[in-house]
């Protein structure tokens, strides 16, 4: 058992650090979310260059090789400034789970293009109606001929309007309703995207598809519903490092607020209520950051993730409520102006909780096997 | 970054499990499965069976007992200790007072204390807190002024726990009563409870049970040759033994040990027809105090392997806050599945209600003192705040 990151790691760290800090000092970032894709191709570009988007894939995929734990330092390095380059969605997310089912040629094209900068994928999965499920709902696959067409509404659809290519997830009724997975092109006919920005300062869309032809992604007609599963789970523990990063952006802009502002003649770190609530901000920060960290290296060590992913799920939820409403509250009303930062991380908080699964939804799922074990070893099975 | 234990810490873990479930009577085992009171005479025998085989000091200088392990060693045998139900080593021996005489006794000090401390042949106890020296230990008032070979000391001690059981006391007293700051005029005093003078008056708990005390101080002539380290210099000795103190103090293998149980009683109740743990909120409840477990016991491990360099991991001040809410919130937990059959818990042996139900609630009141010994989570959050974020 080893928790501390190797030299390697570290300069991981610092590189990405040094890379999203240039990007967004300042007011930089306002103005780069104020504007389509909401995010900053430049930078895209940069991580693209450092080999970060191509971090969790293979070598001869056009990938680094990397493991779960390097995925997580530059997703918590992203929460940190809030980039909003949709890093989790577009690697870990919609590229794990091309990585894990698409066939070696669509990969050639798919996850090398991903990797090397030149190709945005998003997966367009969630549909009004439904709430977190692995399983499409509404959305139809049929064959005709020879060309698969897909008919539904997607949305929303992270980042589903600046896509290059969507992966779309679709019942298809011929193999008894299983959920299978399709390309889609961006110029694909019969697609009709509707992008726009949210309230934490990234895009979705509404996608409609209307008999829009698409490429099954992956041979065979097996329902994807274990690969959508697996790929979920990553993206939720990438998510947990993100938000991680942004709870402890969160807490350190609010106490360097508490030692500067004075009220009653006094700088408000001399108020007791106050600074306890900081405390509390930082032991939620601290269980959640161990949670997080456990469920990457559970991911490393080929153990059950799915789970691991709910508890770092559940987790990080908790944290993230707690310390992105007591960010702002601390502040007082300055934390909710748009002009200043840390009303943007709860935004940001509250966005990343509920993509992949609230905490109450990962509680639920938990507690449906509490009892099958007597007590949870984190370093026995199924983790490890 | 790995997540498995080297094969050597997976053997060591083993072999903790197969000492603490074989060599350590059942009936002791049983006794704090059940949460019934250890009494003295199960906690000696336990005690001195981990130290024939050299894990009950395993923290020492190597010279007086310990076994040079690592940090992660020390926390796997500790939790092991208590998910196998074994009494721990009485900390007033093994964490507190035991570390300050090895650190700053002198050698015919050494000589007489260590091994009888590591033995549980002494049986020590603590004098610190006074009724106006609490959180703000400091502010104590116990003196002990020097005459010739002797220290003759008056004032009062309070929450001193299983004082009726101690043959020792070791006690923090002011001897430089002029001292500009209150800290450093306080001095580090041992002494047979036995000596003339001294008196024992045991407190009552909401629980109904007796476990600290008050301890009175009238003219006890104590020889000089118990004075621990050098006059005036106790408070550093404190802080020392106050830092030990909070060694595993986030008691997760106990925590786990009472979830586990809860988990277990609640498909023993049934509820409308169908066990407790069928209930969609008792099992979420359940399940969110194991998902909040999980995370300290994380947090205690990564606080472990940061710990080689001697300095401790900020998070460490997490531990006892997180660690004392969770004890508190099992032990409610099993109070709740209990329901009603709480109610019966001065019942006698000839109820019908389970003994574990009877046990749950003066366990719980009991409880609330987690939150409060060994710096109360208002001076841990101080801590948190003060030294962490520079509040």
């Amino acid at each position: 058992m080893d928790f501390s990151y190797d030299d390697e790691q570290n300069a991981l760290r610092q590189a990405v650090s040094g890379l999203l800090g240039r990007a967004y000092d300042g007011e930089k970032r306002r103005a780069v979310v104020a504007a389509d894709p909401g995010f900053d191709e430049k930078t895209w570009a940069g991580l693209a260059e450092m080999g970060l988007l191509g971090l969790p894939f293979a070598e001869e995929r056009g990938g680094a090789g990397a493991g779960q734990v390097e995925v997580a330092i530059v997703a918590e390095e992203i929460g940190r400034v809030l980039a909003p380059e949709p890093y989790v969605q577009a690697v870990v997310l919609t590229g794990g789970l091309i990585d894990a089912v698409a066939t070696d040629a669509q990969c050639d094209e798919l996850v090398a293009g991903l990797a090397e900068g030149s190709l945005v994928p998003a997966f367009a999965h969630a549909e009004p109606g439904t709430r977190w499920s692995t399983a499409a709902a509404g959305v139809r696959a049929v064959e005709e001929g020879g060309t698969w067409r897909l008919t539904g509404v997607k949305e929303p659809v992270p980042n589903g309007a600046r896509a290059d290519v969507l992966v779309v997830s679709a019942i298809d009724e011929a193999a008894g309703g299983a959920t299978r997975l399709f390309v889609v092109r961006a110029d694909a006919e019969g697609l009709t995207r509707v992008g726009y920005r949210t309230h934490d300062g990234t895009r979705a869309a509404k996608v409609e598809l209307a008999g829009t032809p698409a490429e099954p992604l992956g041979e065979g007609a097996d329902d994807r519903t274990a690969a959508i599963e697996r790929a979920q789970a990553l993206a939720r523990i990438a998510y947990a490092h993100e938000s991680i990063g942004a709870m402890a952006t969160a807490l350190t802009t609010t106490t360097e607020y508490l030692r500067t502002r004075k009220q009653f003649g006094v700088t408000l770190n001399k108020f007791q209520a106050l600074t306890f609530r900081a405390a509390d901000m930082y032991v939620s920060l601290e269980l959640a950051r161990s949670t997080a960290l456990w469920a990457s290296l559970v991911a490393g060590a080929g153990g059950d993730v799915v789970t691991a992913a709910d508890r770092a799920r559940l987790q990080t939820s908790r944290a993230g409520r707690h310390i992105g409403k007591d960010a702002i509250q601390l502040h007082g009303g300055i934390g909710v102006t748009a002009e200043y930062t840390v009303g943007h991380y709860t935004s940001r908080l509250t966005a990343i909780d509920h993509v992949l699964g609230d905490g109450d939804w990962a509680l639920d799922r938990l507690a449906a096997t509490v009892g099958d074990h007597e007590t949870v070893d984190p370093l026995g099975a199924p983790y490890t | 970054m790995r997540l498995q234990l080297s094969p050597e810490d997976e053997a060591f873990r083993q072999e903790m499990r197969t000492f603490f479930t074989t060599k350590v009577p059942q009936a002791t085992r049983d006794a704090v499965a059940a949460r019934r009171d250890v009494g003295r005479e199960q906690y000696v025998e336990t005690q001195r069976i981990l130290n024939a085989a050299g894990l009950a000091v395993p923290h020492w200088p190597v010279e007086w007992g310990g076994r040079d392990w690592t940090p992660l060693q020390r926390h796997i045998w500790r939790e092991e200790m208590q998910l196998a139900c074994v009494p721990e080593p009485l900390a007033f021996n093994t964490s507190m007072i035991g570390p300050v005489i090895a650190a700053f006794g002198d050698d015919a000090q050494k000589q007489r204390f260590l091994p009888a401390t590591a033995n549980l042949d002494i049986w020590w106890c603590q004098g610190f807190s006074e009724p106006d020296a609490g959180s703000d230990l400091a502010s104590l008032r116990t003196t002990a002024v020097r005459e010739g070979d002797e220290y003759v000391v008056n004032g009062q001690k309070t929450w001193t726990t299983l004082g009726q059981y101690a043959d020792w006391i070791f006690c923090l007293v002011r001897t430089d009563p002029t001292a500009e700051k209150k800290q450093r005029g306080i001095s580090m005093l041992v002494f047979p409870m036995d000596t003339p003078g001294v008196t024992l008056r045991p407190i009552e708990l909401i629980d109904g049970g007796f476990e600290v005390n008050e301890v009175f101080f009238e003219d006890v002539r104590v020889p000089a040759e118990y004075l621990i380290g050098e006059e005036n210099r106790g408070w550093d000795y404190a802080k020392f033994l106050l830092g030990n103190e909070r060694a595993g103090i986030a008691r997760v293998g106990a925590t786990k040990r009472l979830l586990a149980d809860a988990k277990q009683l609640a498909t023993e109740v049934r509820a409308d027809g169908r066990p407790l743990s069928e209930d969609p909120r008792m099992a979420a409840r359940i399940a969110e105090l194991e998902n909040e477990l999980l995370a300290l016991e994380l947090t205690a491990l990564r606080v472990v392997a940061h710990s080689t360099d001697g300095k401790p991991h900020p998070a460490s001040s997490v531990l006892k806050l997180r660690g004392s809410e969770l004890q508190q919130a099992a032990t409610e937990l099993i109070v709740d599945i209990a329901g009603p059959l709480s109610l019966a818990s001065f019942a006698g042996e000839d109820s019908q209600v389970p003994e574990w139900a009877r046990a749950a609630t003066p366990e719980y009141l009991n409880y609330r003192k987690v939150t409060i010994y060994g710096g109360s989570n208002e001076v841990q959050r101080t801590i948190i705040a003060g030294t962490i974020l520079g509040l």
